[in-house]
């Protein structure tokens, strides 16, 4: 990937600090097609990839050193990739960094010259090709006239007994592993928890010579109809009103995506690999790693089914029940975070990418997900919409992008309506399941500090104090993984009881996602930033009441 | 664990089979593939390894730990490389020779009594 040599400073932009009209953060899909958009715009783009190299979670692909004759085989719409990177790399009017990680966003005194988010600086540390986490790496601080914030989403695994032994991993890592090193995560695989991600997986394990023993779907067959529709068929010929009451027209958009999910399930059917639905993983056993996973049926609202229990011997554990967002860099910049619909818990934008923040944009999953071909059209539109905003008007591409979005958008509230968790999941954790893994926290120790804690004034529970007391979400992933479910043990957030809401229409509170730092610095290298650029406190990011480590932990 | 890379002569993608690289885990002699992670490396070679493809021990129960989300968010797999702790395996390139250490934080004891210690 290009690595530009030399930046020069812009003058009169402060100690170090570089003004740029675009700044991307994030290189997958929705990242690369708002550089490639606002390029076409004609601005000037910067783009950030915390990754070795871009393509994100979707495209995530062998390294140049290790090249494969067919790798367009591992991936869907990979001549869409290959032609955004080339054209990128190729523009001198684009710089791509990668290795390239934001990780703090601060307020950059303005200047009047730029509108928008002039107002901030973007900070980036710079690791040598293939050395992530290396002390000493290269600082960056660009002060962006338009921000475009793209960072995705990761996988949301609800926790289970075992969930923390070595072979049981996510969904995306399974995924990333066969991808970009063409290793199957182990030799019998259960592929578990919910929504149309498992398929590619278990394929991905297929095709990297992995036996799948079985995929279970959480969602029954009541939630899978009601979210995909009673005619599903009418996602593949248009018309129909989905959940959304959007009206889902456009063969051509979704074709494609179920074209997709129809090679995923013709791999599965051609290996034998049963799918079962209202099924989910109650817990894993191994001595030191996994050695067999429980399986249960579970009924409507997720609960297992006392008495359904199997026990099938697996070395490999893929788990995940969906994606969450990756806010850091979109928190720090001052983005307000949806708190109801579909779209709750994710950046909130309007239908052309443009956050609460004024100068910042977002697209992908860091808004919703929906999928790659989403991505795309966002991307395009927040990239087209920034450039747009520094004076460089967008083409008539603009309506067609929407229409797209809408059809897509309408695919995704169907897909998270079919998918998402429901409030009986947690019977799967028992009082010494491990909730952060972290700090090793149990469920248990936090129901029983809540409880000895409760006031009527901190109802629900606040995950504040608790976390300060247990620690839950305190530890290196500072609650990347566990927050979630920390806040449904205690009964807020994500559903954990059957008082709180419906399919999946309860999104936890951002609380937990708040942090100062987007990804861990070691102190000596804020030690060595240049004096004038010392780290104030993050742009808008809540005061913190807790001490957040700021060294790798 | 048993993870498994998949069979060059079976590979839908074609890949090379690619250079070799070799590791030092825990002292321990371990190869993969250039232009894999080093958690990648020791999960592929945990079959044989003494690590049986844990990264880590956590603090609290000492309890063995692999990777998880495989992607740089969990920090689950965080090992010493070079003597430079704290790198998450699985976003780190395996570099020929490195010297790998599966890390373990034992919680600090608590020291009660200490001679000469100052009460305030
Ligand atoms: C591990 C994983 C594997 C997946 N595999 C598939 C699949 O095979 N098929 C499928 O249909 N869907 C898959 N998905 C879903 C997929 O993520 C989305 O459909 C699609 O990639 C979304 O595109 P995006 O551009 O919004 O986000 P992403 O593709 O996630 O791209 C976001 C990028 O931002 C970067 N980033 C994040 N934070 C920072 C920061 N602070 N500084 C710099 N860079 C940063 C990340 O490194 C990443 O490259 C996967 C998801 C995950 C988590
Ligand atoms: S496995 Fe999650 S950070 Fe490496």
């Amino acid at each position: 990937m290009v690595e530009p040599a030399e930046l020069p400073g812009s003058a009169g932009a402060g100690a170090g600090v570089r003004d740029v009209e675009v700044l991307v953060v994030g290189g997958g899909p929705a990242g690369l097609a708002a550089a490639a958009a606002a390029r076409r715009g004609g601005a000037h783009v910067v783009l950030v990839e915390g990754g070795d190299d871009v393509g994100g979670q979707y495209w995530r692909h062998l390294p140049a050193e290790r090249p494969a004759a067919a790798e367009e085989r591992l991936h869907h719409g990979w001549s869409t990739f290959a032609r955004l990177r080339r054209t990128l790399a190729g523009d001198p009017g684009c710089e791509l960094f990668t290795g390239a990680s934001v990780w703090a966003v601060e307020p950059g005194g303005g200047r009047g010259d730029l509108p928008g988010a002039g107002a901030l600086v973007v900070r980036v540390l710079v690791a040598p090709a293939g050395q992530a986490d290396a002390p000493a790496r290269r600082h960056l601080a660009l002060r962006p006239a338009a921000l475009v914030v793209a960072t995705g989403a990761h996988d949301l695994t609800l926790p289970f007994p075992g969930w923390d032994l070595p072979g049981v991993v996510t969904g995306g890592a399974a995924q990333a592993f066969a991808k970009s090193e063409r290793l199957a995560v182990g030799e019998r695989v259960v592929v578990a928890g919910a929504g149309p991600f498992l398929l590619p997986v278990a394929s991905s394990l297929l095709a990297t010579g992995a036996r799948v023993l079985e995929v279970a779907e959480a969602a029954g067959p009541a939630q899978l109809a009601r979210g995909w529709g009673a005619h599903p068929h009418r996602l593949l010929t248009g018309g129909g009103p989905g959940p959304s009451g959007a009206r889902l027209s456009g063969v051509g958009v979704l074709a494609g995506k179920t074209r997709e999910l129809a090679g995923y399930v013709a791999a599965l059917a051609a290996a034998r690999v049963p799918y079962r639905t209202a099924t989910g993983v109650v817990a894993a056993r191994g001595d030191g790693r996994v050695e067999e996973v429980v399986l249960a049926r579970l009924d409507a609202t997720w609960a297992p089914v006392p008495g359904t229990e199997r026990v099938v011997a697996a070395d490999a554990l893929a788990v995940s029940h969906g994606f969450t967002p990756r806010l850091e860099v979109a928190l720090a910049a001052g983005a307000a975070v949806a708190g109801s619909g579909a779209g709750a818990g994710f950046v909130a934008v309007d239908d052309r990418g443009a956050t609460s923040a004024p100068g910042v944009w977002a697209a992908g999953e860091v808004t919703g997900i929906g999928g790659a071909d989403a991505a795309l059209v966002e991307g395009a539109l927040a990239g087209l919409a920034a450039a747009e905003a520094l004076g460089h008007p967008a083409g008539p591409e603009v309506d067609g992008l929407l229409r797209r979005r809408r059809v897509l958008r309408a695919f995704a509230d169907r897909l998270a309506a079919a998918h998402a968790p429901r409030p009986g999941w947690l019977a799967q954790v028992t009082d010494d399941t491990v909730v952060c893994r972290c700090e090793e926290v149990t469920a248990g120790r936090l129901r029983s500090v809540a409880q000895a804690t409760a006031s009527a004034a901190d109802a629900p529970a606040g995950s504040r104090s608790l976390r300060l007391t247990t620690r839950a979400g305190l530890g290196p992933c500072q609650g990347r993984v566990c927050g979630h479910a920390v806040d449904a043990v205690l009964g807020c957030g994500l559903p954990a009881s059957a008082s709180t809401g419906s399919a999946g229409s309860t999104r936890p509170p951002v609380s937990h996602q708040r942090r100062p730092l987007a990804v861990p610095v070691r102190l000596g290298e804020l030690a060595d930033l240049p004096p004038a650029t010392t780290p104030t406190s993050p742009a808008t990011s809540q005061p913190s009441s807790h001490p957040e480590p700021e060294e790798t932990p | 664990m048993s993870a498994r890379r998949v069979d060059p002569a079976r590979d839908v993608a074609r890949t090379t089979t690619g250079e070799p690289v070799t590791l030092t885990v825990d002292g321990e002699s371990v190869t993969g593939v250039r232009g894999q992670s080093i958690a990648g490396v020791v999960m592929a070679a945990a079959r044989s390894a003494g690590t049986g493809g844990a990264l880590r021990r956590t603090a609290g129960a000492g309890a063995p730990r692999g990777v998880f989300c495989g992607i740089g968010v969990c920090f689950d797999c965080l090992v010493t490389v070079d003597g430079v702790r704290d790198v998450r395996a699985c976003q780190r390139r395996a570099a020929e020779g490195a010297v790998v250490t599966t890390q373990a934080e034992p919680l600090p004891a608590r020291v009660e009594g200490v001679e000469g210690e100052r009460r305030g």
